[in-house]
């Protein structure tokens, strides 16, 4: 297994009826890393998931996880990962403590064993109190924070978290991304898909972005936002305001092609470490009374990610031809 | 890597055990998580009880002194019809279980284990049917407060009640099937219970079916329901009929014998998706 992948899929066919759920979809995944696959709803993100951890049968293709066929090995395969969902899948009427040994039975510890774990795990998780209580009376956060521990207590060495930070407010993002976090610090292979950037950028070493069931970009965060074109400052100058001054005062500080729009007083200015610059960059126009109506730093989101490469907005992926153009003038004036 | 006290626990491998075993005990596993929510929900188990008390009440003092019944009182007549009803409804709550399960994403966390698959089903019919357990003492005791009284011996009755939640068993499982087929919670519980009117009532549960029309009397004297009741009410009332407990037993294994394999092949399809 040290020179295999961890994760490998390559070719993957899925069909739901007349739908592609995936076309062909390849991954990789070296061992003690962690895979972001990014996308919006319904590009098959959640079906590669469901593939990969024995819960699905490809049509066409072929996946190993941790060395062993997710078909031919399937029932082996089980006892070596672990799933964690979008819905946070433990029982509402059961304590936490109860919730993770039942678990832990049916990975088919001992009992005794299942109990130890079910123990270290609560304390891991800082669920400790929470434990006791039944589930029905946890937070977002807590709820998901036990559906990871109970995907953990075979400590498996590959861990497959389907949208774990969907639904969360920024605390329990926060809290569930150091988690994850100190997982992978401790070298366990983790495939993570997410609809956002940010969490992709924040966790995995590598990012795959899936559309409409293949992958249509992969690589390192850094890879993939050269490829979007960094950041942008955006301005609105106030009615009656100069615009060609503004242009003039902001030229310097462009790393690229200013985008115009006279109509709307508005300028997009691609810039590099905008954060450094914008104290500067205010100070200029404010010297060139320059009035402004708006002024907000854009960093790269899933939507310029998707307009870059498939030049449609991921959330709305499923907007015809026609309607892209609507799209993209959408995300701009955002 | 083996610095980190996460992976220092000790080797977390599976017992090593035969098949059979882990198909036992994992659906004992399961069954024993239904069963401690039970005293958890208690409004779940109360209405659960309050219907076939209504029933109770309802044929015992509206109905039950416009219907004639021959050799016993009315009121021991109904009582093995309400328990037979109550059995029988009271299985639905298997599909409806599942459907949960399904809805939440609890089945998605037990296929990805290395557990038994048929344990997702077996361990809810076993937990249901110590639910009607339950019930059934209770409609017992209602029974006797409005007038029920068993004749015979204390070994028949018993035998009584292991028909009723044998009949439960299999009726759980056809509940199971019925609810993996359909998407929602909402259609489970609603395909669930509506062809269990027409069983139920149109059966000697409630009236002797020599009241009824011929072409409906064929029916209700050969549908699984009638013979369950009447095999019941012999057991209870001190005339127990080998012939009828025969046709009982091979009614409800055959159920068993098309839907547990059929309940499976639908679970399994159902979640290949």
């Amino acid at each position: 297994m040290s020179n295999k992948p961890a994760i490998l899929a390559e070719g993957l066919h899925k069909y739901y009826g007349k739908t592609h759920a995936l076309a062909g979809l390849d991954l990789v995944a070296e061992e003690g890393t962690v895979l972001g696959v990014l996308g919006p709803n319904g590009a098959g993100k959640t079906t590669a998931v469901r593939i990969l951890t024995t819960l699905l049968k490809p049509d066409a293709g072929h996946a190993e996880v941790a060395g062993l066929d997710v078909v031919k090995h399937a029932d082996t395969l089980r006892s070596r990962i672990g799933l964690a969902g979008q819905y946070a899948a433990v029982d509402e009427n059961l304590t936490g403590y109860e919730n993770l040994k039942m678990f832990g039975q049916l990975y088919h510890l001992s009992g005794a064993k299942a109990k130890q774990r079910a123990i270290e795990l609560l304390a891991r998780f800082d669920l400790v109190d929470a434990g006791k209580r039944v589930v029905k009376t946890y937070s977002g956060g807590m709820r998901r924070r036990l559906d990871l521990a109970a995907s953990l207590i075979v400590a498996p060495p590959v861990l497959f978290l389907d949208e774990p930070t969907t639904g969360l407010d920024p605390r329990g993002r926060l809290a569930m991304w150091d988690v994850i976090s100190s997982l992978v610090s401790d070298g366990t292979t983790v495939l993570l898909t997410t609809q956002y950037l940010e969490e992709a950028d924040q966790l995995a070493h590598r990012i795959a972005v899936v559309d409409h069931g293949r992958v249509i970009a992969e690589g390192t965060a850094d890879d993939l936002k050269t490829q979007v074109g960094g950041e942008r400052l955006e301005l609105t100058i106030a009615p009656g305001g100069d615009l060609d001054a503004a242009l003039k005062t902001i030229q310097p500080y462009s790393s690229g092609e200013i985008q115009i729009s006279a109509e709307h007083r508005h300028l997009a200015v691609p810039v590099t470490r905008g954060a450094q610059q914008l104290a500067a960059i205010i100070r200029d126009l404010d010297a060139a009374q320059v009035l402004l109506d708006d002024l907000a730093l854009r960093r790269p989101t899933l939507d310029d990610v998707f307009l870059t490469l498939t030049g449609h907005a991921a959330t709305e992926a499923e907007a015809a031809a026609g309607e892209v153009e609507a799209a993209r003038s959408l995300v701009r004036s955002v | 890597m083996e610095s980190s006290h996460f992976h220092s626990a000790e080797r977390l491998t599976p017992q090593a055990r035969p098949a059979l075993y882990w198909t036992l005990a994992d659906a004992l596993i399961l069954a024993k998580r239904h069963l401690i929510q039970i005293p958890r929900i208690p409004e779940e188990l109360i209405f659960a009880t309050i219907q076939p008390v209504m029933f109770v009440l309802l044929f015992r003092y509206v109905f039950g002194g416009a219907i004639a019944v021959s050799g016993t009182t009315y009121v021991n007549y109904l009582m093995a019809g309400i328990f037979g009803q109550t059995v029988i409804f009271g299985s639905t709550s298997t599909g409806i279980g599942l459907a949960f399960d399904l809805q939440k994403g609890l089945v998605d966390r037990f296929r990805s284990l290395p557990m038994a698959k048929s344990a997702v089903l077996t361990g809810r019919t076993i937990s249901d049917m110590v639910r009607n357990t339950v019930v059934i003492l209770v409609m017992w005791i209602v029974g006797v407060l409005v007038g029920f009284r068993p004749e015979g011996s204390v070994l028949a009755w018993l035998a009584a009640v292991a028909l009723l939640l044998f009949a439960s068993f299999a009726f759980s499982w056809i509940s199971a099937t019925i609810s993996l087929s359909v998407s929602t919670v909402e259609a489970a519980q609603s395909a669930g219970f509506i062809w269990l009117f027409p069983l139920t009532f149109a059966s000697s549960a409630f009236v002797q079916t020599s009241s009824m029309p011929g072409w409906l009397r064929v029916f209700a004297e050969h549908q699984p329901v009638t013979l369950l009741v009447n095999a019941v009410r012999g057991l209870l009332l001190n005339h127990p009929d080998a012939s009828t407990i025969w046709q009982v037993l091979a009614w409800y294994v055959g159920i068993l014998i098309v839907f547990m394999p059929l309940a499976v092949w639908v679970y399994s399809r159902r979640i290949a998706r």
